[in-house]
């Protein structure tokens, strides 16, 4: 059997747009290309119908009202609007966010800007699991909390928070729930209702629709959510985002979220079957491996694992037929290596060493097992010529050496 | 970010992979970087009558950073230890074509041929 390179594991970064999508999407660009702000005509009105048919699908998918979601440009925008929009519009109530240290940047990025403005925020730590508690958030909430942000899935481990538990807090001390859902959206079950989330960030990209289109949930009862915009213009949807709506990359998204929420249950559970035999499989080919997060908590297509004694960016080098990623401080542009899988405790060698794989839904059983034969067979060669390998071959604990750090 | 030919071959192919008796009173080791950086080079000369007649070289680090040492063992055999301390970690950016984030990786090959040589010396009643 001979496996087509080069091979894509990096369905965490994004997705091929899903070919049923696209042809969806098409008739919007030459044809129905109205605006959908268009009262006036027919082309508007082709436009609006199919903007609003597009906001059911993504909202369903959630077990949303159709009327609580605002079309973004991507996840970022939506985490953007949520923590800065509610921060603003809730400033007479307090200063006060709460979120996790192993959130996206998009998170962590807008709660320093805040932090800039004067506002408080609580950093929450995870476990050696990459998990937070329910008692973590209710302990670090106060009288000037108005917002707890806490990430669905970990883009880096896929690890999955108790988010229910966590909106049971927020919602018994009435302080507003905001999940980053870009990772587990359309690929686990999510309830905004039985999860008590007040506000959810997603994206088409990630679930093999368009790039550059997403969407922010705003709960409208129970409580009732209003948040300050932050892009101000025509007043496009419902004011909380203006600009013109694009309309075939939100026809997409409609349709990718459709297609996820049906195959959902069949999907996720071919996809997990091929990351668990990719996890156990390494396991058994390769000595020194540690899986990076909890093996229970996590979504079914992703993997982070470490491979001792060797450096994540020379591994990744030798698999230029596969596209995954690493926490390798050599392929970030600040030289640090992942602070995620730092903030779970893991020491930096081993945050160097890491790889992330992620499954999805073209990935075949043929795909997973060539790349285990070609990571067992490169990490070999690597340890050949790694002195830390040596060194531990010989007997000597690498704690014990004074290193020069530099 | 896109390798150079060179670091690809020599990261690819690499030259002078192994180890020599740290004992022997003829070898130079030096060990540099450390794991929690992302690199650690272990670099070893054999040296005979002031001639660096062997070099081998273990290293942990990314492809530039193997590509620096696997290119510094190359370099330095038949050099006289003299010379080989004069070697420069521009001179080993530039054969590599390293983009500025990866300079560190050709100081570290520099620093690691020099602790071989100092080594060498030290058993040798210093320099």
């Amino acid at each position: 059997m001979t496996v087509k390179t080069p091979i894509y594991l990096d369905y965490a970064a994004t997705c091929p747009v899903d070919q049923r999508v696209v042809d969806q999407m098409v008739p919007f660009f030459t044809q129905a290309y109205g605006n959908a702000a268009s009262r006036t005509h027919a082309f508007g009105w082709t436009a609006e119908e199919a903007v609003e048919r597009a906001r059911e699908q993504v909202a369903q998918t959630i077990g949303a009202e159709p009327k609580e979601l605002t079309f973004t440009s991507g996840a970022t925008e939506s985490n953007n609007l949520a923590i800065k929009g509610i921060a603003e519009y809730l400033h007479e109530q307090g200063d006060h966010v709460i979120t996790v240290v192993t959130e996206h940047k998009a998170v962590l990025d807008t709660c320093k800007h805040l932090e800039r403005q004067g506002k408080r925020v609580t950093y929450l730590p995870v476990d050696a699991q990459g998990l937070v508690t329910a008692q973590q958030v209710a302990d670090a909430i106060t009288d000037e909390t108005v917002l707890v942000s806490v990430m669905f899935a970990n883009n880096e481990t896929g690890v999955i928070q108790p988010i229910a538990e966590i909106g049971k807090v927020c919602h018994d001390r009435k302080v507003l729930f905001h999940t980053d859902a870009v990772q587990a959206f359309g690929k686990v079950p999510i309830d905004v209702q039985a999860m008590n989330i007040d506000l959810l960030s997603m994206s088409a990209h990630k679930i093999y629709g368009p790039k550059g289109v997403g969407g922010l949930y705003v709960r409208r009862r129970k409580p009732r959510v209003r948040l300050a915009p932050q892009i101000h213009g025509g007043g496009h949807e419902r004011g909380n985002r203006s600009g013109t709506l694009n309309v075939p990359a939100i026809v997409g998204f409609g349709a990718a979220a459709e297609i996820a929420r049906q195959g959902m249950g069949e999907e996720s559970v071919r996809i997990a079957a091929l990351r668990n035999r990719l996890r156990d499989r390494l396991r058994e080919e390769v000595q020194h491996v540690t899986l990076n997060g909890s093996e229970e908590h996590v979504l079914p297509g992703t993997l982070n694992m470490s491979f001792s004694y060797i450096e994540g960016e020379s591994l990744l080098m030798a698999l230029k037929d596969v596209a995954l990623s690493s926490g390798s401080a050599c392929t970030s542009a600040s030289l640090e290596p992942s602070y995620v899988l730092r903030a779970m405790g893991l020491d930096d060698e081993l945050a160097h060493s890491s790889l992330r794989m992620t499954i999805g839904r073209f990935t075949t059983q043929e795909e997973v097992d060539y790349v285990v034969e070609l990571i067992g067979k490169h990490v070999t060669r690597l340890r050949d010529m790694s002195p830390l390998w040596e060194m531990v071959q010989e007997g000597i604990d690498l704690n014990s050496i004074q290193w020069t750090a530099h | 970010m896109a390798y150079s030919d060179k670091v690809i071959d020599h990261y690819e192919n690499p030259r002078n992979v192994g180890s020599l008796d740290k004992g022997d009173e003829s070898v130079g080791t030096g060990v540099v970087g450390a794991p929690a950086c992302g690199d650690v080079m272990k670099l070893q000369i054999k040296v005979e009558g002031g001639v660096i007649t062997d070099a081998k070289f273990k290293t942990y680090g990314c492809g530039s950073a193997i590509a620096s040492s696997s290119l510094v063992t190359e370099w330095v055999k038949g050099m006289k230890i003299e010379d080989a301390m004069e070697i420069k970690n521009s001179q080993i950016a530039e054969e590599l074509s390293l983009p500025p984030v990866k300079i560190h990786c050709s100081v570290l090959a520099e620093d690691a041929i020099k602790a071989a040589i100092v080594d060498y010396q030290k058993k040798h009643g210093g320099a």
